[in-house]
């Protein structure tokens, strides 16, 4: 095979990309990735992981103002912003590196540069100025998304900014307006605010969060707005009007009034399009729907020998949903037998605010929509001894069963570290363990995880810690 | 205190009827001692002790009806007084059990090759440990609760485990896997969750009889088990093997006058014999088998299995009801022993007193009405068998003979076939062989 010819070529490095493409090497395709930026994507570079590392942050922030109850004396205590920033940078820094390494290590050759579909199976890449071609017998597009902008709307870096900015900022703003309540908006809103930002989160619908379950919803604003987040639902920016240093919006709440607000900095977190133009799309035959490439559930674009995975081909928005896509996308291209598509309603979805809020599967409002007979149950934070050792007795866990056959249909934690817990659900999920088994598993004690554990027999009405 | 469970007594029993006790409470019994006879939808049989003891408490009155397998019907006091012993068993143990479970809507036929797996007092299904069965938790209880047997259904999951998806999809009949389409719309859609006793997508229930008669208007004749299991097999039988039919006329002069000849030199007294044309049918039905072993056969997904040997069903009217005890090994039966065994069968099944292992299974079925002179019919297969042959009445008609007309002894022959086994040459060729036995009963020699 010709140095430019390869089985696979992946458009686009990010998490779906490049581990679409290690799957591909491991199932010997000779294999190529084509970033125009960073390796590892949005992801890596501006998304889930530095952002973790700015809350890493702000949750130390928050707990070294707690020093005296655990025992200790501090004195002034000050907040170094551009360390902060800079810390997340080198997080971000290492991991793309542990990319390249990665490619490396499975033989994937690097394109440097911007792809485009030139034909059947063969692409362009060109970086600055110039190109050059390749030939595939199969390409994988996995461009991704970008935030959603709005004419009258849009983000200048300066005042107005968009996720990617929101995480380089020179210095700390002292007031910040978020558009939209969303994970990534409600992420940022918590990091300001932590930090000791005045920050006013408007959200469009009834209430924040609005993927998550009401109850959650609910809890999470309280939280918020005891830490004190202003929030505001069902509102929508009318317009923004840019001064030397601030930003003074007008707000439009649900019943026609306005009013309006003075800001350092707005963030915009109004959604997500793809990544789907100067890809010479429309030319191969690509079908785009509301920004998205479609595709069925093998990620098959119809036109043979193409695939999309990831943000580019929609909802959910999340690196993990990508990252298996592109496995299941390069077993295909590889002929494995016994291929499954990707199960959409168990992909749990985490949101890194403080307390932080995890879910998987239905919401009870759409349990009930769904017209199936079910069981709720529910456990406090406030009854688990490691939550009340760790300081940290907020929140609950909520679980959701088809009460006829024992079905875990979802499950909706808020409080510390749910995080790292509703993985657990998610293994559950997949397996098909029911209502039963998990009333038999042994958790450890003490950990917080006992209340996933009660949550499950708060189901039958038999909490032993409530 | 170990519990005596209700056994089942063949492959498809659910349950049964606890047609009388032979044991009182404070008996004595010992292993072989009959405990009580158990009507199944099919034949009444005796219930074996297989522990030594002493009865404690019978916790089913005689005469109850609809018994579920394994569920306790009495209590046994052991000299240890302990639960360490198990309780009494299915005595003879006569044909291997298959778990039990509510009656789904459509019952697939028994497996050709039933495999042991008994269904325990607590309802989960415990197969063989040979044949262990990987499925999730979910679709071990949808399975449980649906009644579906999990030995029928495959996995998708890693492995061939079996996933719920799988258990939904074994629910609603056997549906095509519906094709990929690229780029339709791209997540996948949950398949709508069958109700209870849902029927195949497209299916529509047959009305309920009572909503359209006025009460009183009617006798109402409660359904026993037989007849439910004739309703539920069948239904089965007919929506789930594919079935055609060929006729084919026969000219049974020839077979009248031998058969007139044999039964003349039949000895008085003992070793008597009356041959009867069905025995004729029964014997070039055997011939005709060995010589097509293709129809001899039984349908499974991975293979047909081809039988070794003829064995036949023959329907006996049971009026009402009916039941189809098999002569084994018919191939290797003379005419005499067909009938004599034919006879005795029939007999035994009128008294139901048949064995389980005496009417299933089976690899060919006849059935025959000629004797109410109905001249042809189709009859529905009896699975695991695939073919049954239907015989009318042997009677003298008009036929064209060198093209004059003449009279002659002719009987119509019409064999169902599933097509999944049979083609429609392969039966007609079956047909021609039998046809000439029947028409030539000498050439059976050849």
């Amino acid at each position: 095979m010709a140095d430019n010819q390869f089985d696979v070529i992946v458009a686009g490095g990010g998490p779906g990309g490049y581990v679409c493409a290690i799957r591909c090497a491991q199932l010997g395709l000779k294999t190529a990735v084509v970033e125009r930026e960073n390796l590892g994507g949005i992801c890596l570079n501006w998304g889930c992981i530095p952002t973790k590392a700015l809350l890493r942050s702000s949750e130390i922030w928050h707990l070294v103002h707690r020093l005296n109850e655990f025992g200790f004396a501090a004195g002034d205590l000050k907040i170094d912003f551009p360390k902060i920033i800079e810390r997340s940078r080198r997080v971000a820094g290492q991991l793309s590196d542990g990319v390249r390494i990665l490619m490396r290590k499975n033989k994937i050759t690097v394109i440097d540069g911007e792809a485009k579909l030139t034909g059947k199976g063969s692409l362009s890449v060109s970086k600055g100025g110039k190109s050059s071609s390749y030939g595939a017998k199969n390409i994988v597009l996995a461009t991704g998304a970008r935030a959603r902008e709005f004419p009258g709307l849009e983000a200048d870096g300066k005042l107005v900014w968009t996720y990617r900015h929101a995480m380089v900022p020179k210095e700390l703003p002292k007031s910040l307006l978020v558009v939209g309540s969303g994970a990534i908006g409600i992420e940022f809103a918590s990091f300001y605010r932590t930090l000791g930002a005045e920050v006013t989160v408007i959200e469009v619908l009834d209430r924040i969060l609005p993927v998550e379950d009401e109850e959650i919803s609910v809890f999470a604003g309280k939280a918020f707005r005891k830490q004190g987040m202003t929030i505001r639902t069902a509102t929508t920016v009318e317009k923004l009007v840019k001064g030397a240093h601030n930003v003074t919006a007008t707000l439009k709440a649900k019943d026609g009034k306005t009013d309006s607000i003075t800001v350092d900095r707005v963030i915009l977190a109004v959604g997500i399009v793809g990544n789907v133009e100067n890809l010479g799309l429309e030319r191969a035959g690509i079908r785009i729907e509301k920004t998205h490439v479609v595709v069925n559930r093998w990620g098959e674009t119809g036109v043979s020998g193409m695939f999309a995975i990831g943000d580019l081909v929609g909802p959910p928005w999340l690196a993990h949903k990508a990252m298996h896509e592109g496995v299941i996308v390069a077993e295909r291209i590889a002929g494995v037998k016994g291929v499954h598509p990707l199960d959409t309603t168990k992909i749990p979805g985490c949101t890194y605010c403080w307390p932080q809020v995890a879910s998987i599967g239905m919401t009870e409002a759409k349990a009930k929509e769904s017209g199936r007979k079910i069981k709720v149950g529910k456990f406090p934070f406030i009854g688990n001894g490691k939550a009340i050792a760790l300081g940290d007795a907020e929140g609950f866990i909520k679980t959701i069963f088809d009460s006829e056959t024992g079905e875990m249909l979802g499950a909706h934690m808020i409080g510390a570290e749910v995080t790292e817990l509703i993985q657990g659900y998610s293994i559950a999920m997949m397996l098909e363990a029911t209502d039963a088994d998990l009333e038999r598993v042994v958790f450890p004690h003490p950990t917080l995880s006992e209340m996933m554990h009660e949550a499950v027999l708060a189901a039958d009405a038999r909490p032993l810690h409530i | 205190m170990p519990e005596i469970l209700m056994p089942a007594l063949s492959p498809t029993m659910e349950e049964g009827k606890l047609a009388k006790w032979h044991v009182k409470e404070g008996d004595s019994v010992k292993p072989g001692d009959i405990l009580a006879e158990i009507e199944t939808d099919k034949a009444t049989m005796e219930f074996e002790a297989v522990d030594e003891g002493k009865i404690g408490k019978l916790l089913v009155p005689e005469g109850a009806e609809g018994v579920k397998i394994n569920s306790p019907i009495a209590r046994l006091i052991t000299d240890e007084d302990s639960a360490a012993k198990p309780a009494a068993k299915p005595a003879p143990a006569p044909a291997p059990s298959k778990p039990a479970s509510a009656a789904p809507a459509l019952p697939p036929p028994p497996p050709a090759e039933p495999r042991k797996a008994v269904k325990s007092g607590n309802g989960q299904v415990h197969p063989d440990t040979e044949h262990r069965i990987f499925a999730s938790p979910l679709a071990k209880r949808i399975a449980q609760d649906k009644g579906i047997d999990l030995r029928r259904v495959q996995g998708s999951g890693p492995r061939g485990r079996i996933i719920k998806a799988d258990v939904e999809a074994a629910t609603t009949a056997p549906a095509a896997n519906p094709a990929e389409k690229p780029a339709s719309a791209a997540p996948a859609v949950q398949p709508p969750r069958p109700e209870p006793g849902a029927l195949a997508p497209g299916l529509v229930p047959l009305p309920d009889a009572t909503l359209f008669y006025k009460p009183g208007e009617y006798e109402t004749a409660p359904n026993d088990s037989m007849r439910k299991a004739i309703a539920r097999r069948l239904t089965a039988a007919k929506a789930l093997a594919p079935h055609f039919y060929l006729t084919i006329e026969c000219d049974i002069g020839a077979l009248m006058q031998a058969r007139a000849r044999l039964n003349e030199r039949s000895p008085k007294g003992e070793g008597a014999y009356k041959l009867s044309v069905n025995d004729f049918v029964v014997k070039a039905a055997a011939q005709a088998l060995l010589k097509h072993p293709e129809v001899n056969a039984s349908w499974t997904e991975a293979a047909i299995l081809r039988h070794h040997h003829a064995d036949i069903g023959i329907a006996v009217d049971l009026n009402p009801g009916l039941i189809t005890p098999i002569l084994f090994r018919a191939e290797s039966k003379g005419l005499v022993e067909i009938s004599s065994e034919a006879k005795e069968l029939a007999e035994r099944a009128r008294e139901k007193k048949l064995k389980p292992q005496e009417y299933e299974g089976g690899s060919f079925s006849i059935s025959n009405l000629g004797m109410f002179g109905i001249r042809e019919f189709t009859a529905i297969i009896n699975p695991p068998q695939s073919a049954i042959l239907a015989i009318g009445a042997a009677e003298e008609r008009v036929v064209a003979r060198e093209g004059k007309a003449a009279t002659a002894m002719m009987m119509n022959v019409t064999m169902s076939c599933d097509h999944r086994v049979i083609d429609g040459a392969m039966g007609a060729r079956f047909l021609q062989t039998l046809k000439t036995f029947l028409e030539e009963p000498a050439s059976m020699l050849l």
